[in-house]
């Protein structure tokens, strides 16, 4: 009995011995995988920095204005004046559907009733 | 063990056979007895003893040995503990109302040198002279080869330098990781922004500190690692303040004018949607301040708020609009005006020696810009009320606006008040005061008469100001400053679509030793539109135009200054989307009853 004891407390030790060295081991491979992650992020954030200078810096509104300038003739861009503006009633409204409709050569009188109520 | 007894039997029957004494035998077996317990205490104390020292001496080992290690090793920080979100950038964004950037970080490097380490000297100095111009060969290598074991050679470099420094492949030369402030818009809202530079520097980064306008303002909020991630919004808008440089610089060159100063002010919230001032700088290279000469002359002066100037008759519906709100006038009373005016040892004369008397209607005293009307309604008033009024305005006092040359803008107000200041204040002569303050001012008046703050910032939630006058008041002086384009000083400002409302002001430049040019004028014209419901301010200011266009030079700002604001806001206007609309006429007998009714 005691025998038994002493093997399976000897077979513990050897199990959690184990354990911990693979534990140590997944650890330590976690935290290199969380400072590479780290890293990619902020490599990520600092080419997003970047992208986003460059973007303020192509959309400078200098630039802009260059470049309508030479693409005139293809674009026609104006600077935006009061005269562009227009009101809604400018606007024609697309020819009404009655209008296809067949005209009404034979009108009939229709006489209703009124509903009563209950 | 076995235990000896002290008198064993055999040994005391044969001594007192032989006639001894039995005691000294016990007493010997006690000796004997004693000496071995107390060789035993002896052993155990020898064996605690031993214990102690080697447990002392395995604990001091484990210290030592931890102290050691310490010491020796790189710091590190601890890797378990995870941080959330890293931070992006040591120094805030900022952007305008609508989110386009304004400043933000690009991360470069600086090149440094340990010329111990150099393997020629000669070679690097010569290389390098090469790539950067500005550095000289000679003094480069006399500094390389002096001794010293560190030194900066350049605090930014490009990718394409950089790549040309790795090269010369000397191991004496490094890069250090920075992060520089980047205007991408160029010149654009330079004298908003100011301008960033490295504060205190070292190998592997380098503070950025505001120098200028609020980049220096607000210096502590944007270095704030807590709100790094959040963008500073200013009330600025890219695409008006676009438009405004556009068409000031334009008018700036077709007036002759050495510089210029624009502002536009949202009359509800003091927010300021564009601020410009000409000549300007780029912020990515900010010139270094003039040494010698006027300070006001280099393109770091901020024009619309450091140019304290006298701002001429834009001051006169100030007069006139506290005198409605005391009610000692209405529009249609009529004042005296008889030019020339005299006043004590003074003679207070109209533009060109005109009489628009003898009499004149408050209206038309704005309408014409009457100098004598104006200085009979501020005697009305009173030289203390008229103080306080123009006080309540925030003219006496440097505008809160978060720049921070604002600080030092103060206006030049004279220290006494008597009549005759009060007559010359009335018309803008005697008071100086910046644009921007102008704008605060006008924009009390036309969104109904309560207080104004300037500011940078943007708001979301309207701000309520403190009142200044009646609503009404309010309204009838905008239409009177209506009536100066209509038909008044300002005609170039009327303009279809827009109904503009503003005022005129004409000023002589002081001469530095006293007295004033009689050649050099500042020209303002202070305008609110549209005119029947006022949104914005627009305040334009002309340092030394002229219009050469006709026969003789014109320098009065109905000539110069309205045209360029007339454009200003005719291109502004749909940008800010204002609708086009036809003006609103005057309440005749049939729309006053018709809106009683409703």
């Amino acid at each position: 009995m005691r025998t038994l004891a002493y093997l399976l407390t000897f077979l513990a030790v050897i199990g959690s011995g184990f354990w911990a060295y693979t534990e140590n081991y997944a650890t330590q491979q976690t935290l290199k995988d969380v400072a590479r992650v780290n890293a990619e992020i902020a490599d990520l954030r600092e080419a997003l920095s970047i992208q986003r200078a460059e973007w303020a810096y192509l959309n400078r509104p200098d630039r802009l204005r260059e470049l309508s300038t030479i693409n005139f003739d293809r674009l026609g861009l104006l600077p935006m004046e009061p005269e562009q503006f227009g009101a809604t009633s400018q606007v024609s409204y697309p020819a009404s559907p009655a209008a296809a409709l067949p005209e009404i050569t034979e009108p009939v009188d229709v006489i209703g009733e009124q509903d009563q109520a209950p | 063990m076995t235990r000896t007894p002290l008198r064993p039997l055999a040994r005391i029957l044969s001594a007192r056979a032989a006639g001894e004494n039995p005691d000294v035998i016990e007493r010997e077996n006690l000796r004997a007895r004693h000496e071995v317990i107390r060789e035993k205490s002896r052993n155990r104390a020898e064996g605690r003893l031993l214990f102690m020292g080697l447990a002392f001496f395995m604990a001091f080992t484990v210290i030592g040995a931890r102290m050691g290690l310490l010491a020796a090793s790189e710091p590190m920080e601890p890797r378990s503990a995870a941080p959330g979100a890293t931070i992006v950038a040591q120094r805030g964004d900022i952007t305008d109302r609508n989110g386009r950037v304004l400043a933000t970080n690009l991360v470069t490097h600086a090149l440094y040198a340990q010329p111990k380490d150099m393997v020629d000297p000669g070679k690097v100095a010569r290389e390098l002279a090469a790539i950067f111009p500005d550095l000289k060969e000679d003094d480069l290598k006399r500094r390389l080869t002096d001794g010293r074991s560190f030194m900066w050679i350049k605090k930014k470099l490009s990718p394409e330098q950089m790549q040309k420094v790795h090269e010369i492949g000397d191991p004496g030369l490094l890069f250090g990781p920075r992060e520089m402030r980047l205007y991408p818009n160029g010149r654009l809202a330079a004298h908003v922004l100011g301008g960033a530079s490295f504060g205190a520097e070292g190998v592997h980064s380098a503070e950025v500190i505001g120098t200028a306008g609020i980049e220096k303002f607000m210096d502590d909020r944007l270095r704030d690692p807590a709100k790094a991630a959040e963008p500073l919004q200013l009330s600025i808008d890219l695409t008006v303040q676009a438009t405004v440089t556009e068409v000031l610089d334009a008018g700036m060159k077709m007036m002759n004018a050495k510089g210029a100063a624009a502002i536009l002010m949202d009359v509800h919230t003091g927010e300021v949607i564009s601020l410009v001032s000409l000549p300007d700088f780029d912020p990515n290279d900010r010139p270094a301040p003039l040494l010698e000469g006027d300070p006001g002359d280099s393109p770091l002066f901020n024009r619309a708020v450091q140019g304290v100037y006298e701002l001429g008759s834009t001051f006169k519906i100030f007069a006139v609009a506290q005198a409605l709100d005391l009610g000692l006038v209405n529009p249609d009373t009529m004042v005296d005006a008889d030019a020339p005016m005299v006043w004590g040892k003074y003679r207070i004369k109209e533009f060109k020696n005109h009489n628009y008397g003898p009499l004149l209607s408050v209206t038309d005293v704005i309408a014409k810009s009457s100098n004598v009307g104006t200085a009979r309604i501020a005697l009305m008033i009173g030289g203390l009320r008229q103080q306080a009024f123009l006080k309540s305005l925030g003219i006496f006092e440097a505008t809160p606006v978060e720049l921070v040359e604002a600080r030092g803008a103060r206006p030049l107000v004279p220290a006494k008040w008597p009549d005759i200041v009060t007559i010359t204040a009335s018309y803008g002569h005697g008071v100086s005061a910046s644009p921007l303050h102008l704008a605060a001012a006008y924009a009390a008046i036309a969104n109904g008469g309560t207080a104004v703050k300037p500011t940078l910032l943007h708001h979301t939630t309207p701000v309520v100001g403190t009142r200044l006058m009646q609503e009404k008041v309010a309204h009838q002086a905008v239409l009177m400053m209506r009536e100066v384009v209509t038909r008044g000083t300002a005609s170039y400002a009327n303009i279809p679509g827009y109904a503009i409302a503003g005022k005129t002001g004409t000023a002589d430049k002081p001469k530095p030793g006293g007295g004033y040019y009689k050649d050099k004028v500042v020209n303002t014209f202070a305008s609110t539109f549209p005119a029947h419901d006022p949104k914005y301010v627009l305040i334009v200011t002309l340092d030394e135009p002229v219009d050469t266009s006709s026969s003789e030079p014109r320098r009065t700002a109905g000539y110069t200054v309205v045209p360029v604001a007339a454009e200003a806001v005719r291109r502004t206007a749909p940008l800010l989307g204002l609708r086009p609309e036809i003006e609103v006429p005057g309440q005749n007998a049939l729309t006053a009853v018709v809106q009683k009714k409703n």
